[in-house]
């Protein structure tokens, strides 16, 4: 028999939750389908989920493409498709990417070793500068910042996830949270160890009793731990915390069974989410808000 | 003196022309070690100049492992084999949100070139930093020169330049010191 797990019509870290929970009682070995046909948008986080979703199957499931031609040639415009096909049987009509749009800083790229993260920055820097300038109203010297984020948040994924996983940048408008401001957002998804198991590799690391997702997040997140002994490591998290705060942006990262959230006012997600249905990994969402005249610095 | 262009070194680690840009810990570790295999042809005593003028940009884990990690193993360590001096150039603000970052982290310092002149950042007390200022100023200074300038003890004093000289802030030469970055340039 095979199982059914519905895509959202709008599909985002939050809306994410609810195929996860699908497939909690969906054993890895099963046959499983996708069904997007009535998803009209995604977020970058949404897609490159979708791709690690993928990668968790011990069979390969099968994905049914959108039915919407916008959305389905957008997705196909940020490669999503191009990945899909490698870990999914695709059915519906999925169209070639031609790229070319203009709202995604960085089509859903893979991140596998220390070179992709050279190749991923590299390809931010000049579309990211004239994005956070022109259009969300950000001095042009936060690209820097931004292209040092990014490749904190992918390297995380060389050292600690243990197999590959994905990037995508994208701009859009958030029409009720932020009322039409633009935003600019990154995704980093992996389907590999996750914060808990990285950290109990640590060597002499001894467990106490609130040991669970949860609390290796807030570990790695709040308190810069990392499973080396080396003390210069875990300031790449620090950094990006840093570098959230001075634009009053967001950052959330899930892993196995929990979601830990630094939260801006313009948001209202909650710190900390336990005993979500497990999923593997990581998965990373960095948002990067306009600015408006008077906000933060 | 000698001079090590990072941006260089970066391309000759990854046999790469594409990239100008100092990410991931592996590449940071690949050019220190690069670095690091130059410093190895220097005199017992030596000033080097770490060249940052043509680096895109640095992220976190890259400025650990080529700055913090570079000062850890000839300067906080504290070697007898040889007293080694870097003086860093262009860095910029792209560049030093991760430097200052990773220097906090370990409890370092180091003495930056500017347009200026030469000036101390990173960990470093307001006794520190201004008896530092004060012999950059001086040109060389003995313990009396600064405790004179300072209107402190000479014991004081003294504790204070060999703090800095332990630091690689500050060079010995005979029984004065001058600064890294200053007049005794020359002289290393």
């Amino acid at each position: 028999m095979t199982s059914v797990i519905t895509v959202p019509p709008s599909l985002d870290d939050q809306t994410f939750e609810q195929v996860v929970e699908q497939l909690a009682s969906v054993p890895r070995d099963a046959k499983l389908l996708v069904d997007a046909r009535h998803t009209r948008w995604a977020s970058p986080y949404g897609l490159t989920a979708l791709l690690t979703l993928g990668q968790t199957r011990q069979e390969r499931a099968t994905f049914a493409a959108p039915d919407n031609e916008d959305t389905a040639s957008y997705w196909a415009r940020t490669g999503f498709f191009k990945h899909a096909d490698e870990l999914f049987d695709l059915t519906g009509s999925v169209p070639k990417g031609r790229g070319g749009e203009s709202s995604v800083l960085l089509e859903i790229t893979p991140v596998v070793k220390s070179e992709d993260v050279h190749e991923v920055v590299g390809r931010i820097q000049q579309k990211a500068q004239l994005i956070l300038s022109k259009e969300l109203n950000i001095d042009a010297k936060a690209t820097v910042g931004f292209a040092m984020t990014l490749s904190e948040i992918c390297q995380n994924i060389v050292e600690h996830a243990g197999r590959g996983g994905w990037v995508a940048v994208q701009t859009y408008t958030y029409r009720k949270r932020l009322a039409n401001r633009r935003v600019v957002v990154i995704a980093v998804c992996d389907a590999g160890l996750g914060f808990r198991q990285s950290l109990e590799s640590a060597p002499g690391r001894v467990r106490n009793d609130r040991w669970d997702d949860a609390a290796a997040l807030e570990e790695a997140v709040i308190r810069g731990v990392s499973r080396f002994r080396d003390p210069g490591r875990g300031q790449g998290l620090a950094g990006v915390r840093r570098y959230i705060g001075r634009w009053d942006g967001k950052v959330s990262v899930r892993s196995g069974t929990a979601k830990i959230a630094i939260v801006p006012s313009w948001d209202d997600d909650v710190p900390l989410a336990e005993k979500l249905a497990p999923f593997p990994g990581s998965q990373v969402q960095v948002t990067i808000p306009e600015r408006v005249s008077g906000g933060p610095r | 003196m000698m001079h090590i262009d990072v941006n260089s070194v970066l391309r000759q680690t990854l046999s790469c022309e594409l990239y100008s840009n100092l990410v991931t810990r592996p590449t940071g570790a690949a050019v220190r070690t690069q670095i690091e295999a130059l410093l190895a042809d220097s005199r017992e005593r030596s000033l080097t100049v770490i060249d940052f003028s043509h680096v895109g940009m640095i992220d976190f884990s890259c400025a650990d492992e080529v700055v913090a990690k570079l000062l850890l193993r000839y300067v906080a360590a504290e070697r007898e084999d040889r007293e080694a001096y870097f003086l860093f150039r262009g860095v910029n603000d792209d560049h030093w949100d991760a430097i200052e970052t990773v220097l906090e982290r370990h409890g370092l310092a180091l003495v930056l070139e500017t347009d200026d002149g030469a000036r101390i950042v990173g960990m470093v007390n307001d006794g520190e930093r201004v008896a530092w200022e004060k012999v950059y100023e001086l040109g060389r200074a003995c313990a009396g020169d600064l405790a004179r300038a300072l209107g402190s003890l000479p014991d004081d004093a003294a504790r204070m330049l060999d703090a800095l000289h332990r630091r690689r802030l500050l060079m010995r030469l005979g029984d004065g010191y001058i600064a890294v970055g200053g007049l005794g340039e020359a002289h290393a």
